[in-house]
Parts: structure tokens; C-alpha cells; sequence
């Protein structure tokens, strides 16, 4: 079965993986003349359902505990396995309560645990939560090194091309995104920096509770930190904001003050697709099957969604084949 | 029923719309409370022009009255022009003026207050001013035009409930017949209630219920508990008395013994 994927960002790739896996011949035909560019080129690559438990509703965690099983499995050496790490400055220790009353899988940490966990955090935080089955991965290198699995698989990719609609595919999946027509869809601006210092060293991403300017920043490599990110009712994709930027910065200045001498490498915005209620869609409409809203939690969500339009397809394929069974059987009759 | 501006309103709750988990979740939470009036924030959605017309037309399907804010502003030509900008995008002369003079305690500036409300009156609007509760700058609001005034009685998003129950008892006094809406720093249902148990007209809220576990259940928790204030409010509360006072009769038990 031939299936055409528009859309090369998380939703896109992942699904032309279990596409391919399970059989299918697929191309992936992206507008952008690369990977980079989308919602999922800027996003954080936590694996983090539980703690994102605190604002969103229940099937993320439902959806999202087994994204990480999904990315060791198909790209091995990507995931980290650390778990998350919260903490609260002393003056905000309720937020701590707070999150901790809002989520589940976590436990209690103190100033000395902390110290093994994160030792660059020794002695700055009393308090802390820690995930421990929490993980996350490097989004531009996960999706550089799914690009090329997809292709030893055979997966043919079309980059720079235009919204044309095209034949020859027994089904469509739909991954645009906000390129999507959809107007039930809505913009979520996310604005993030990367930030450079060899002077801290994290082993996992480490969020910071405040009540105005939560942060969270995951560990790269080569002494890089992505700092993210804010969340503004907007489909502006314009250049970050000074006072994002000044909003990001304080908080990671409050995380670690070596922070304050770290080389901002790069600034980036997002703006992520979303539905009313925040939660992804797969839907079918004919021989077009849509994955779309998958807001903050792209790398999280996607593997989820990529099984369910896979089934989807698949399903589908194999009623066809009974239905044409059956008007064969009837024209027999 | 309630009058501002010379709109009749069915609920005394106003709710903000900021901070819920989704839009979905504030469109239930709205319709659990029963609010007749939302605000709204333009400022950080201002960037990129009218990027955040999505977010707006969600906000205009909840099917409540739309009072704009100039939440964050710093300035009063920030607070001006955001006001300016939400009469545009919302088509209403209503706006709920903040101008705020600290960052941290997200206190009001009370001079910049003054002096934006005064530009914003004479421009036709419909004020709503985000105040302490002073009550000369409360005269002054009223001087430059004001109809309402909407105190703090904490500050923002802190959860503390009325921390100066004198402060808002002489207010009320002061003021009889001004609407009086306690904006800012209820945490939960029995602030709201004991504010309006004070004879506050109304209590404008957001956080308590956005960034409770379950915003919805907060939100109807917070309609009733408007109600039940603004009923004992109505009824003649019992004064509190130093001796005990039986419900039931005490004839035939020796009482003076």
C-alpha cells in the first residue's frame, strides 16, 4: 500500500515509521526545504508525562508513558533515562507542594539527594521532586536520526514542496500542523534559547517553579542548555521577545547563576498547534487520515498517535478488502 | 441585580481568563460559575499585530460579557494604548485598568492609576479601576469618572484573602452607593463569600480557579459561594454576642438556678 505523509516534524516522521514498519510504501513530502523550522525542531524532547501532569489532563500521562519505551526502540542511543528533577526557590516552596499535589510518580528530595543528583545544584535548593522514569532525547538529532532510519527503510522524502494536492497514494496522512486547514486549531507561541556554558553541567532536564516565570532546561550536548519556554496565546512566529527573553534569562539565572555568563547560542520560537482542549487528534475524513494538536507535547505524544493512524490505515485497508469480498460475493450471488 | 455601567448582570462572580489547562477547560469552568462577565488580557497576545485572534474568538464564543484588561502594563501610555487596543478588538468601551508599580508585589500605581483613568474617562470608556484600598485614591477615581471601583484585598494571584477586613469594612462605608468588586488575592470560596458578606457588590477572581486541580468544580464552588455571601449579605446577619443564646426555648428548666 502506497501512503503519501505531509508533514516532516515529529507527527510526520513517526508515523511514516510505523507506517513503514508495518508494511506500508511511504513517501513524506515536507514544505520546508529541510528538517528544521517547525514546532518540533524548538521543542524541549522531554518525555516527562507525569510531571506534565501538573497542567495538562489525564490522557497525556495515558498517551505519553510509553513515548520513551517508543524512541529507544526505534532510534537506541537517543533517549536519555535520568528522570526529571523539580525544585522551587525557598520563597516559592509552595509551587513545590502545589506540583506535587497535582502529579503522581514522583518523590520527595532533599538538599543532599539533590547534591548527588545534580551536583552544580548543591546547597541551592532545600526541596525538590524527582520523576524518576521520566527521560528525554535531543529533538533535532532524534529527528536527524529518524530521517535516515526512515530512509534505509526505503521512505522517499520530498523536501520543498508545495501544498499541491497529489494522486497515486491509496491514503494521505496529514502531519502539517499549523499548515493544516483546520480552523478549530489555534496557536500556541513557545519562544525557547539555547544557551551555552561549560561552568554547569545538568544530567537531566530540571525544572524551576515560580509562580509567574516557570522554567525548565535540558542538558545537550557540547555544554548546551535549551531553555523553554513560554506559552502565549499567539500564532506569531516573529522573533523572541525582549521581555520573554529577559523573563527566560532571570530564570535561568535563578537556576544557576553561572548561567548569567553562558553564550546565548541560538533563540528560537515555535508555534505549536492545539485544540480547545489541548489534547491530539487523530481523525479521518475519507482517504486523508489527520494527526494534529499535539501542542506542547510532540515528542511525548506523537509515537501514540503514529500507532493509532497506523491501526487506522491499516484497519481500514483490510475492511476495504472485506467490503470488496462482500460486493464480489454479491455480484456472485 | 447588579448594574455597572448601566448593564444588568445576573452573577456577582466576574472570571479572568488566563492560566486554565485549555480553552475547553475555561469555556466549562466559565458555564460552571455562572459568570455573566470575562476578562481578558491583550498585552503579551500583541505581538505579531492580531496574532491572538484565535485565542480572542474562543474568548468570544463563552457567551459572556467581555471586559478587556490592561493586566502588566507599567506605564500609563502602555495602559492607554492597551485599552485603546481592546476597544478595538472586542468592540466594547469596557476595560478593566491596571497599571502596575511594582514587579514583584504587582501593586498598583495608584498616581499613573489616577492619571489613566482620567485620559480613558474623558475618552468614553467605561472604567474599571484595579485599586488598593485607599480610600482617597478611591475618591480620586471616582473624581476622574469612575462608576466602579475594583479593590484588592491581596495581592495578586497570592491566594491570601482579604488581609485587611477593616480597610475593606470602611470602604464599603465610605462608598454606599458605588459598585465595589474585590479584584485581586481570593484563594478560595470562603474569601469570596466573606467579602461579599461585607456588602462587596461583586468579586473578580482568576487564579484560584484556573490553577486549581479541577477548575471547574473551583469555578461553580466559587459561584455558589458569591451566591451564599451576597444572600447573607441581603438577609441581616447575626451580630456576634458574648453569651450563649439557646435556639430552643429553656421554659420549665430551672435557667436562673
Amino acid at each position: 500500500m502506497r501512503v503519501l505523509v505531509k508533514g516532516a516534524g515529529v507527527a510526520g516522521l513517526t508515523v511514516a515509521f510505523e507506517l513503514a514498519a508495518r508494511g506500508a510504501t511511504v513517501t513524506v513530502a515536507e514544505m520546508r526545504h529541510g528538517l528544521g523550522g517547525n514546532a518540533s525542531w524548538f521543542a524541549g524532547g522531554m518525555l516527562a508525562p507525569w510531571s506534565e501532569r501538573e497542567s495538562a489532563e489525564q490522557p497525556v500521562l495515558d498517551l505519553g508513558r510509553d513515548a520513551a519505551d517508543w524512541w529507544d526502540a526505534v532510534l537506541s542511543g537517543q533517549v536519555t533515562r535520568a528522570g526529571t528533577l523539580v525544585v522551587a526557590a525557598p520563597r516559592d516552596a509552595g509551587e513545590l507542594d502545589r506540583f506535587a499535589s497535582r502529579t503522581s510518580g514522583h518523590r520527595r528530595v532533599d538538599e543532599n539527594e539533590i547534591a548527588l543528583l545534580e551536583p552544580d545544584l548543591a546547597g541551592r535548593f532545600r526541596r525538590g521532586l524527582l520523576f524518576p522514569d521520566e527521560a528525554h532525547l535531543d529533538p533535532r538529532q532524534a529527528m536527524a536520526a529518524l530521517h535516515d532510519k526512515l530512509a534505509t527503510m526505503g521512505v522517499k522524502f520530498h523536501f520543498g514542496c508545495d501544498a499541491r494536492p497529489v494522486s497515486g497514494f491509496a491514503r494521505q496522512i496529514d502531519c502539517m500542523g499549523m499548515a493544516a486547514a483546520d480552523d478549530r486549531l489555534r496557536g500556541v507561541r513557545g519562544e525557547m534559547l539555547i544557551l551555552r556554558t561549560p561552568d554547569v553541567s545538568l544530567s537531566r532536564p530540571v525544572r524551576l517553579l515560580h509562580p509567574r516565570f516557570p522554567l525548565y532546561a535540558v542538558p545537550r550536548t557540547d555544554h548546551r542548555f535549551m531553555i523553554g519556554a513560554t506559552m502565549i496565546e499567539s500564532q506569531s512566529a516573529g522573533p523572541v521577545t525582549a521581555r520573554s527573553m529577559m523573563e527566560l534569562l532571570g530564570a535561568a539565572h535563578a537556576l544557576h547563576p553561572a548561567f548569567g555568563e553562558a553564550e546565548i547560542v541560538e533563540t528560537g520560537v515555535g508555534v505549536r498547534p492545539a485544540f480547545p482542549d489541548n489534547l491530539p487528534r487523530v481523525e479521518t475524513d475519507g482517504e486523508i487520515i489527520a494527526i494534529n494538536g499535539l501542542y506542547r507535547h510532540g515528542f511525548l505524544l506523537a509515537p501514540a498517535m503514529a500507532r493509532q493512524a497506523a491501526d487506522l490505515v491499516f484497519s481500514q485497508d483490510r475492511t476495504k478488502e472485506h467490503a470488496h469480498e462482500t460486493d464480489g460475493q454479491r455480484r456472485g450471488a | 441585580m447588579l448594574e455597572l455601567y448601566g448593564t444588568e448582570l445576573s452573577s456577582r462572580l466576574l472570571l479572568g481568563t488566563a492560566q486554565y489547562p485549555s480553552p475547553a477547560i475555561l469555556a466549562d469552568a466559565v458555564k460552571a460559575s455562572g459568570t455573566s462577565v470575562v476578562t481578558v488580557s491583550l498585552r503579551r497576545e500583541m505581538a505579531g499585530g492580531r496574532a491572538g485572534e484565535q485565542f480572542w474568538s474562543l474568548i468570544r464564543s463563552l457567551g459572556a460579557r467581555i471586559l478587556p484588561n490592561t493586566a502588566g502594563c507599567l506605564s500609563v501610555k502602555e495602559a492607554v494604548t492597551t485599552a485603546k487596543m481592546a476597544r478595538e478588538v472586542f468592540g466594547t468601551n469596557w476595560i478593566k485598568l491596571e497599571v502596575i508599580g511594582n514587579h514583584d508585589t504587582l501593586q498598583p500605581d495608584v498616581f499613573g492609576l489616577v492619571e489613566a483613568a482620567r485620559i480613558l474617562c474623558e475618552d468614553g470608556f467605561a472604567v474599571f479601576p484595579y485599586t488598593t484600598d485607599d480610600l482617597v485614591v478611591a475618591e480620586r477615581l471616582l473624581e476622574t469618572g469612575c462608576k466602579v471601583l475594583m479593590p484588592w484585598c491581596a495581592p495578586i494571584g497570592s491566594a491570601l484573602g482579604p488581609v485587611n477586613m477593616t480597610a475593606l469594612r470602611s470602604m464599603r462605608g465610605y462608598f454606599p452607593g458605588v459598585p465595589l468588586i474585590v479584584d485581586a488575592g481570593l484563594g478560595r470560596p470562603s474569601h469570596a463569600a466573606t467579602v461579599m458578606e461585607l456588602g462587596f457588590d461583586a468579586v473578580l477572581l482568576n487564579t484560584a480557579v484556573a490553577k486549581a486541580a479541577y477548575p471547574v468544580g473551583m469555578a461553580r464552588a466559587f459561584g455558589k459561594a458569591v451566591d451564599a455571601g451576597r444572600e447573607a449579605f441581603s438577609s441581616g446577619m447575626l451580630e456576634p454576642r458574648e453569651v450563649a443564646v439557646p435556639s430552643t426555648p429553656m421554659i420549665g428548666r430551672a435557667v436562673f438556678s
